[in-house]
C-alpha cells in the first residue's frame, strides 16, 4: 500500500525514491512517471511565486528566483488552498537566505508585495464623501475619528521600499543605501497603489486604526509637518470609510 | 437525495475557462461562448476585482464553479475552513454547476497545487463517497466530478476506472464530468483503449465535458507519456473522442480549458466555435 505521506515526503524531496507500489502498465516500477507529479507541483508553485512577487524576481532575475523559489516552497509548501496568499514566510526566509545576504532590503520588498496582493483582494468599502468631510468644522475634524478601508496597508522599513518599487516602475535603477521608508498601500478603485508617506504619517495611521481621534493621531504622531500632504494622499486613495463625530 | 436534482443546469454549448484579461473581450464578442467557468480559489477573496468581474459575468452568463483544492480524494478530512469559503462564493454566485476532481492535493495541512492519483479501492471509495456526501450536504446541491489525468497506476488498485467513477456517483447521487482529454492522457499512459473507455462510460451521468490540450513525453522505456498541460490547443485523437462522446451521448456543455501560456480571445473562441461544430454536426447526423 502507498500512503499518501510517503507521496507527499517523495513528491517534495527529489532525493526521496520513489515510493514502492506505484507502478507502469507492465507493472514495474513506475520511475520517470512519478517524476511528472515532482515536475508538476515545483513548476506550479514556482509559478504562483513569480505571479505573486514579480518585484523580487526582476531584482533578482528570473533564473536566480526560480531557483529559490525552489528552495522556499520545500520549506514553505503552501498552507492554504489560496494561492493568491501564497509567500507569507518570504520576508523571513530571504532574511535567513545567505546567497542574498548582500541584499538586505529583499525582506522588505516582499513585504510589500504581500501587503499589495492583500490589498488587491480586500473587501470593498465606498470612501466617505468629499462633502461629509467639507461639513466640518476644524474642531469637529480634531475630534472626529475615521473608519479606515480594509484594502489599506502600511509598511514601515529602514529601506528605500518605495523608492525601489518606483524606480522599478519607471524602468530606471534601484537605490539600495539604507533610508528609511515608510508606505501606505492604498485602493481607491480596483487597482492598489503604494504611496510614500511624510515623516509622522506611518505612526498618525496607526493611531487612527487604533480608533483616536485626529487630535489623539496627531500627538501620538508627533511633528508631522505635511499635514495636508498626508490628508490628501489618504483622501485620494479612498482610506477614510467612515465617520464618527463626538 | 441529490440525484433527484437534474444533471444539466449548462447549456448544451461550449463555455471557456474564464481567464481575467479577456474581460473586455468576451463581454464584447462572447460568440460561441456560452456559458464560462472559474475556478473556486481564485475567488476565494473579500473583494476587489476578481469579485467585482465575477459579478459583472455573472449577469451575462451561466457560470460553472469548478474546485481544484478540496482534495476530495485525500486521505485526511476534508478542510471545513475551505469547504466553508466555498459554500459562502456557491451561496453568493448561485452557479449552473459546481464541480470538483477524483484526486488529492492536500496533506496534513499542505497544499501542493496539482491533482494526485489515488488507487481504486473498496476503502479508497468509501473515504471518496464521503467526501462528496459532505460536500453534496454543506452545499445543498448536487455536484459533478470529475475523471482524472494520470500518470502511474497502483498495485494495490483492484477496481477499474469507470466502475469506481460510476460506483460513486451512484452511492452519493453525484454526477460526472467527463474530461475527454484526461480520457485520451490516462488511456495513453496506462494502457487502455480509449474508444472503449467513451463506449463504457455512464454519459446519462454526465452533466458537462471538458477539453484541453496536453504534452507529449516518454516513460523510462521509451512508451509515449502524455502530460495534461491546459497549455496548448485540443489534439486531434481527443476531437475525435469528443465527436464518439457526442454520438453516443448527445449534446453536452463543452468547456474548453486553456490555463497555461493563454491565448488572445479570438484563437480561443475559434476552439470553441471547432467544439460547436463538431456538436452541430453530430446532432445533425453527419460526420465530424
Amino acid at each position: 500500500m502507498t500512503g499518501q505521506a510517503e507521496f507527499h515526503a517523495a513528491l517534495l524531496d527529489p532525493e526521496r525514491p520513489v515510493p514502492p507500489g506505484l507502478i507502469d502498465p507492465a507493472r514495474r516500477p513506475a520511475g520517470r512517471r512519478f517524476d511528472v507529479y515532482r515536475n508538476n507541483v515545483a513548476v506550479s508553485l514556482t509559478k504562483a511565486l513569480e505571479q505573486g512577487f514579480p518585484l523580487l524576481r526582476d531584482l533578482l532575475g528570473t533564473e536566480f528566483f526560480q531557483a529559490m523559489a525552489g528552495v522556499f516552497l520545500r520549506a514553505h509548501p503552501p498552507q492554504s488552498r489560496m494561492l493568491m496568499f501564497y509567500g507569507a514566510e518570504m520576508p523571513a526566509f530571504l532574511t535567513g537566505f545567505p546567497p542574498v545576504a548582500h541584499l538586505p532590503y529583499l525582506a522588505d520588498v516582499a513585504r510589500l508585495e504581500l501587503a499589495l496582493r492583500e490589498s488587491y483582494h480586500a473587501a470593498d468599502a465606498a470612501p466617505l464623501a468629499h462633502s461629509d468631510l467639507a461639513d466640518l468644522s476644524a474642531e469637529e475634524f480634531m475630534a472626529a475619528r475615521f473608519g479606515l478601508s480594509p484594502a489599506l496597508r502600511l509598511i514601515r522599513s529602514d529601506w528605500p521600499v518605495h523608492g525601489i518599487w518606483s524606480a522599478h516602475a519607471r524602468g530606471t535603477p534601484a537605490p539600495s543605501a539604507r533610508r528609511p521608508e515608510d508606505v501606505v498601500i492604498l485602493r481607491p478603485g480596483l487597482d492598489p497603489a503604494p504611496h510614500l508617506l511624510p515623516a509622522g504619517g506611518a505612526a498618525f495611521i496607526t493611531a487612527l486604526a487604533a480608533g483616536a481621534t485626529v487630535a489623539e493621531a496627531l500627538e501620538a504622531a508627533g511633528p508631522l509637518p505635511d499635514l495636508s500632504g498626508l490628508l490628501s494622499i489618504l483622501i485620494g486613495g479612498g482610506a477614510l470609510t467612515a465617520l464618527t463625530r463626538e | 437525495m441529490f440525484d433527484e436534482a437534474p444533471l444539466r443546469h449548462l447549456p448544451a454549448m461550449p463555455g471557456v475557462g474564464y481567464k481575467p484579461q479577456h474581460f473586455a473581450a468576451i463581454l464584447q464578442d462572447p460568440a460561441p461562448v456560452g456559458w464560462l467557468e472559474i475556478h473556486a480559489e481564485n475567488y476565494m477573496g473579500d473583494g476587489g476585482r476578481p469579485l467585482a468581474q465575477l459579478r459583472h459575468l455573472a449577469e451575462r452568463f451561466p457560470l460553472s464553479v469548478h474546485g481544484v483544492g478540496l482534495s476530495i480524494g485525500g486521505e485526511g478530512r476534508l478542510d471545513p475552513d475551505h469547504l466553508a469559503r466555498l459554500k459562502r462564493l456557491c451561496d453568493w454566485l448561485k452557479p449552473a454547476s459546481f464541480s470538483e476532481h477524483l484526486a488529492w492535493s492536500t496533506h496534513e495541512g499542505a497544499f501542493l497545487n496539482d491533482l494526485l492519483p489515488l488507487p481504486y479501492t473498496a476503502r479508497t471509495l468509501d473515504r471518496v463517497a464521503g467526501h462528496i456526501d459532505e460536500v453534496q450536504d454543506t452545499l445543498g446541491r448536487r455536484m459533478l466530478l470529475e475523471n482524472p489525468s494520470t500518470y502511474l497506476a497502483f498495485a494495490e488498485t483492484e477496481m477499474d476506472e469507470i466502475d469506481f467513477l460510476t460506483e460513486i456517483a451512484r452511492r452519493t447521487g453525484c454526477g460526472l464530468l467527463l474530461d475527454v482529454n484526461n480520457v485520451h492522457v490516462s488511456c495513453t499512459n496506462q494502457g487502455w483503449d480509449t474508444d472503449a473507455y467513451i463506449d463504457r462510460f455512464p454519459l446519462h451521468l454526465v452533466g458537462e465535458v471538458h477539453l484541453g490540450g496536453h504534452d507529449v513525453d516518454a516513460d523510462d522505456h521509451g512508451a509515449p507519456l502524455l502530460i495534461d498541460s491546459h497549455g496548448a490547443e485540443v489534439a486531434d485523437p481527443v476531437w475525435r473522442l469528443y465527436a464518439r462522446s457526442i454520438a453516443r451521448g448527445g449534446a453536452l456543455p463543452t468547456l474548453i480549458e486553456w490555463d497555461n501560456d493563454v491565448p488572445d480571445w479570438p484563437t480561443l473562441a475559434a476552439e470553441a466555435a471547432r467544439a460547436a461544430a463538431i456538436m452541430g454536426a453530430v446532432m445533425a447526423g453527419g460526420r465530424a
